[in-house]
């Protein structure tokens, strides 16, 4: 039985405007679906439906940006179709474009921040340990939920925006202690040191994971205690798109996990599942859909790029340049590339022939120029969504084969110990 | 068989019971209510006008994006049943009805009722009622 409070009830009502109200009527149908007892305050949001995907979409925005709807916490945007700043990689028609556009324009009339980024949580503030937030974009959630241990259930589109304007959602799903604990054990053992200290390591594992657990909250125990957040990123992204994870837990690692008993909650797992090296490089094989041959472009940044994966990428070219015959874009937000430009990485990476792409991503609009070839990732989640959304083939590798294949223009994949 | 209401309203058609759950993103061509997803077992099939039986949805949470547009270009199924709650359904469906006065309802069905219902078997769902034409 749904209780509400006065406030709730009066925003209902069309005390708060019309736009509101029916914010609120979708808050409320879907905690009645989710038999919520109650809704809870929220303390950011995190906007998907930014991203045009049809009319409706469209329509919904306006209607609520016309009615006078406004966000009542901070929040942010996910990447949107279109890279304001840099309008020429755009190759959509006008009619994207335009729609495209007028998506963006509605959600900032709202007051959404329009920071254009599917990893907010690169950028201050972020949300802390044990926060309340609604969060859309899966690998937000995932990052959220068990990197920073703050509580947003699995939101989406539609959803996000009237968590935004109301600032309240239904108590239920990951918000909850009960749905937190994990229900599925992965073991890594025998994985050999190399292998545990390769970067590809944690888009690999999380592939796995994905698809093995589906929507289970996961803990995984073996991996480095000292993993790093664009690491783990990389994990989540991975296992949100071949799966829906949106909580795991690192044993060691995150806040949630101290021990595996922790993140067990006290009770048995449903399952435990053992990762051994063959697992691992089944997995590995399963990104790519091909492994060689004239290489035609390379995208990286999916999740958007860190300031860490910048400097990375600046060490691993380390005067080379980009083989004539490929595009090579790095995806990332407004604001890292603007703490990038301040910390010299981004001048250097340019005149090697590297094309920065911010406010969108090179897999959901189209920005790639020839997709005949073959398209190099280290990103788990691009490697598992492009071949539908764009048509191409993919070459899965490290950022340093993505590097040495750019140069070289042809796919160039160093196992490094895999077998 | 009574089912529990997401998003009430009255359908009748054809089932299709989908032996997969569908991400409707990348799944579903809301142009031509065709499923797309290469991956699914029932790849090819037409979901306009079906009483649509699935698990869940599966997939991308632009999947109530997808939905909703399908719902306003006419192209999608009459009603969707499902054997658990799904939000990403249920939101496209909701978004639909609020801008365009267009329903299809959304509704949860027991694991005896769900199993019972059988592609082609044409149905009507009536308030909590779901049941042979």
């Amino acid at each position: 039985m749904l209780t509400l409070t006065d406030r709730d009830r009066a925003l209902a009502s069309g005390e708060a405007g019309p736009a509101a109200a029916l914010a609120m009527r979708i808050i409320l149908a879907v905690a009645e679906a989710n038999d919520a007892p109650r809704l809870i305050d929220v303390t950011s949001a995190h906007i998907d439906s930014c991203l045009y995907h049809g009319e409706a979409g469209l329509d919904f925005a306006e209607r609520l940006a016309g009615e006078g709807g406004k966000v009542v916490i901070p929040t942010t945007l996910n990447v949107a179709t279109l890279d304001l700043l840099h309008p020429h990689l755009f190759r959509g028609d006008t009619r994207l474009q335009e729609r495209g556009r007028r998506l963006m324009q509605a959600y900032v009339a709202m007051g959404g921040t329009p920071t254009w980024t599917c990893a907010p949580y690169q950028t201050a503030p972020r949300p802390g340990f044990g926060e309340h937030i609604a969060w859309a974009e899966s690998n937000a959630i995932v990052f959220a939920n068990s990197v920073l241990g703050a509580r947003t259930d699995r939101y989406g589109d539609f959803i996000d925006i009237c968590a935004a304007i109301t600032g309240r959602v239904p108590d239920a799903g990951l918000h909850r202690d009960e749905n937190r604990r994990a229900r599925v054990v992965f073991e890594l053992s025998d994985i050999p040191d190399r292998v545990l200290q390769s970067a590809i390591l944690y888009p690999v594992i999380g592939h796995l994971i994905g698809g093995l657990a589906g929507t289970a909250v996961v803990a995984i125990v073996g991996l480095p205690g000292d993993a790093t957040e664009d690491a783990l990123k990389a994990l989540g992204a991975a296992a949100a798109s071949s799966g829906g994870v949106a909580l795991f837990h690192a044993v060691g690692r995150t806040p949630e996990a101290p021990t595996l008993a922790a993140a067990l909650g006290g009770a048995e797992p449903e399952a435990v599942i053992r990762v051994d090296l063959e697992r691992l490089v089944a997995a590995r094989a399963e990104l790519s859909t091909r492994t060689s041959g004239a290489l035609t472009a390379v995208s990286v940044g999916t999740p958007h790029f860190s300031l860490a994966e910048f400097r990375t990428l600046a060490a691993l070219l380390d005067g080379r340049t980009i083989h004539p015959g490929v595009e090579f874009y790095v995806n990332t937000s407004r604001d890292v590339l603007a703490e990038a430009a301040v910390a010299g990485l981004v001048d250097p990476l340019r005149r090697a022939g590297v094309e920065i792409v911010t406010d969108t991503c090179a897999y959901i609009t189209p920005i790639i120029r020839n997709t005949a070839g073959v398209v190099m990732t280290d990103s788990g989640k691009m490697a598992y969504y492009a071949p539908g959304n764009l048509g191409v083939d993919i070459a899965f590798g490290t950022l340093a084969d993505c590097v040495t294949s750019a140069a070289a223009g042809e796919v160039r994949i160093d196992p490094a110990g895999w077998r | 068989m009574s089912v529990r209401l997401l998003l009430p309203g009255e359908a009748r058609g054809a089932v299709l019971v989908l032996d997969a759950p569908l991400s409707m993103w990348g799944g579903l061509d809301p142009e031509t209510g065709e499923l797309i997803d290469r991956r699914h077992p029932q790849a090819g099939a037409t979901l306009t006008g079906r009483i649509v039986v699935m698990p869940s949805g599966r997939g991308s949470s632009s999947s109530s994006s997808v939905l909703a547009e399908a719902i306003r270009l006419g192209t999608a199924p009459a009603a969707i049943v499902l054997r658990h709650p799904d939000d990403i359904i249920l939101l496209g469906a909701l978004v639909a009805r609020e801008l365009y006065g267009l329903v299809c309802p959304v509704v949860v069905a027991d694991r005896e009722d769900y199993e019972a219902l059988r592609t082609d078997e044409v149905v009507v769902i009536s308030g909590a009622e779901l049941g042979p034409d």
